[in-house]
């Protein structure tokens, strides 16, 4: 992730440009979801103040982009976003230290009291997660939910095992050992991920979490880049990585079968289908993972702004609202050039309707 | 007149002198209140998971899985007793030899170089280390390890020990440390052997002795006390290394005699898990921590039972 922040500055200049553009042309055809946008960022503009927010690494690039962008929209009103994970932002939202929290756990009773915190759920983007690979001789490849499983938790142990190829018709596959890699920091990225294999295949064993047991003949890498590199390192390795970092360490990634029973390489279009096939409860969370569809690709990490229902100064309500809302709006053209997928034009509809009752 | 004057400057003398022992006492004090501190609000907040340790098989066992409130750290202090002891293993006759050279051997020029170089070597960031560890030096020492498995593998017991490699491992970790306190180790072993008076070095040209001799007879022995605080030091460093080590371990929890498999040590698993943590999981961490401030008071504490013991055995060989 830090990779990408700081790649970031290098191309924010042109994303900038490119975004303003795309802001001047208002309410364009291009996209329908642009309709509602020149409203907000004329909102922005007006205003000035401090908002301080914390909280999850893996949105981290999509935030500063928005904000550098909206920093030239509103010279007056500074944003900070300081990724210093879930758990701490949720800390620190819970003892008021931040103005909102970037999360992509949901919050437990132990964590903020609800009662005396009453806070919502604002999604904001999602994200693929893609099992890559490093196969000498093997530059496509499918798996199912059930093959997934029994790799990561060392069931199978070489890339010529009968699940495998069952998966893949017709291709050959080498006997080469594998090594399996994932995180050695707790990360959202290992929860979905593992929640993913919970709610798809009934033979994966190690539960879901921040952390799991993993089996101790796998290693773990920090960060997505660390997982990425484990994995460009060994022939035969696999593992789970954001599809921002996959695609710039050049990794090879699997198509995964879902619920429909289609293998679907991991795209920010098939994300968008997955959060489009997935349930939103009435707090605005919902569980993309596993969603049903054609189009649908299996494993996206959703994730969530913390906001309080009341604020205690009502200038700092506006400020919070005006940005959330602006990022929901015009921000979302800024998603894909970090490999975030936007929500779908319902939830985001939801999404701002809830953003409203903000006091 | 003078008598009082007199009188009046000895007065100031030890208002003076009060104010500095006042100064001393305070700054003394206070490092040892600001330990007291450290230790009691973190025996407090990890309490929770300290409280049930029996229970929980918290030094016991390594069974670790936040998710169903399973906290076992024996694999954790494993790791970083193994990593810190490859380390030292390492870095010590390294650190001597370089330190050897330099006072006995070296020319003056070329000392001056050498200890630039070995002070810039200290000054380098840990997570500078650590991201060198995982992108270059993994790579290079994959294939000796290979190479030692392959070859010491098959011996029964040592063989344990070059087990199946994988590429982020204790050994990795441990020689990364091993590089970050060869500074510290060489610059304190050197001031020691500074020290060695002139006479001593000099009895022992007169007696005949080789360079070797002499550095035996006159020098170690004189330095031995020093050079043992220059490793504890050295290992109070590679104990508490975080970063450095994170990047390169692999985050396995397990307990296996084989240096090329991945494993885990306290401070790093402090800084992977503390962000997401929350509740008992964070109490845990934090134990973490005290069990690893109690290794490092229980380590410089044999230290310096190790000194004294030396001491006394050397000065009687001398009378």
């Amino acid at each position: 992730m830090n990779r990408n922040v700081l790649s970031r500055r290098g191309v924010a200049g042109i994303a900038l440009a490119a975004a303003a553009a795309i802001a001047l042309a208002g309410c364009g055809t291009d996209t329908p979801s642009n309709t509602p946008t020149s409203g907000a960022a004329s909102g922005l503009a007006t205003l000035s103040g401090e908002i301080k927010a914390s909280g999850a690494s893996f949105p981290s690039a999509f935030y500063q982009e928005v904000i550098a962008e909206a920093k030239t929209l509103a010279p007056n009103l500074k944003i900070t976003y300081n990724s210093v994970g879930s758990g701490t932002g949720k800390k620190e939202f819970a003892s008021g230290l931040n103005d909102f929290a970037g999360t992509d756990s949901l919050v437990k009773d132990t964590e903020v009291d609800k009662t005396k915190l009453p806070f919502f759920y604002i999604p904001t983007v999602a994200a693929p997660i893609t099992v890559s690979y490093n196969l000498k001789g093997v530059d496509k490849l499918q798996l199912s939910a059930d093959t997934i499983a029994k790799i990561f938790q060392r069931d199978i142990k070489t890339w010529n095992d009968p699940a495998i190829a069952a998966d893949n018709p017709g291709v050959t596959l080498p006997a080469t050992a594998i090594t399996v890699a994932h995180r050695s920091d707790a990360s959202g990225t290992t929860s979905n991920f593992t929640k993913y294999l919970v709610a798809a295949s009934p033979a994966w064993k190690l539960g879901s979490g921040d952390t799991v047991p993993w089996p101790a003949d796998t290693i773990g890498g920090p960060q997505n880049t660390g997982v990425a590199t484990a994995i460009k390192q060994t022939d035969g390795t696999i593992g789970y990585v954001d599809l921002s970092d996959a695609k710039s360490s050049g990794l090879a990634f699997a198509a995964i079968k879902n619920k429909n029973g289609k293998y679907v390489l991991p795209s920010l279009e098939g994300t968008t289908a997955a959060l489009a096939g997935a349930e939103v409860k009435e707090d605005l969370t919902y569980n993309p993972l596993n969603a049903a569809g054609d189009a649908s690709y299996p494993i996206a990490a959703p994730t969530f702004i913390l906001v309080k229902q009341k604020y205690d100064d009502p200038a700092k309500a506006k400020l919070v609202k005006e940005f959330i809302k602006y990022l929901l709006t015009d921000g979302s053209a800024l998603a894909k050039e970090v490999d975030f997928a936007p929500l779908p034009d319902s939830l985001k509809a939801k999404a701002l309707a809830q953003l409203d009752k903000i006091s | 007149m003078t008598q009082s004057r007199t009188l009046t400057q000895k007065d100031r003398g030890r208002i003076n002198d009060r104010a500095f022992w006042l100064l001393c006492v305070t700054a003394g004090v206070a490092v040892l209140g600001i330990l007291a501190a450290i230790l009691v609000s973190t025996i407090q907040q990890s309490w929770p998971a300290l409280s049930n340790a029996g229970a929980n098989g918290f030094f016991t066992s390594t069974g670790w899985d936040p998710n169903v409130g399973k906290y076992g750290i024996l694999a954790f202090m494993f790791g970083t007793v193994v990593v810190s002891l490859i380390a030292v293993l390492f870095a010590v006759p390294v650190s001597i030899g370089i330190a050897l050279f330099l006072t006995e051997l070296a020319h003056r020029r070329v000392k001056a170089v050498v200890v630039t170089l070995i002070d810039l070597l200290a000054s380098v960031p840990s997570v500078v280390f650590g991201l060198w560890g995982l992108y270059v030096f993994s790579s290079w020492t994959k294939p000796l390890y290979e190479w030692l498995h392959d070859t010491l593998g098959g011996i029964p017991v040592i063989g344990a020990l070059f087990g199946s490699v994988t590429g982020l491992n204790f050994m990795t970790a441990g020689l990364i440390l091993a590089v970050m306190i060869i500074p510290i180790i060489t610059s304190i072993t050197r001031e020691v052997f500074d020290t060695v008076p002139a006479a001593d070095k000099q009895a022992a040209w007169a007696l005949g002795a080789t360079k070797w001799e002499m550095i035996r007879g006159a020098v170690l022995p004189h330095s031995f006390g020093g050079i043992v605080g220059a490793v504890m030091l050295g290992l109070g460093r590679a104990m508490g290394e975080t970063v450095a080590v994170a990047l390169v371990i692999g985050a396995a929890i397990q307990v296996t005699p084989n240096l090329f498999a991945p494993g885990y040590t306290i401070p790093a698993a402090i800084v992977n898990l503390f962000g997401e943590s929350s509740g008992e999981f964070t109490a845990a961490l934090i134990g973490m921590g005290v069990v690893l401030f109690v290794l490092t008071i229980a380590i410089n504490l044999l230290a310096q039972v190790v000194v004294r013991r030396a001491e006394i055995r050397m000065k009687g060989a001398v009378a």
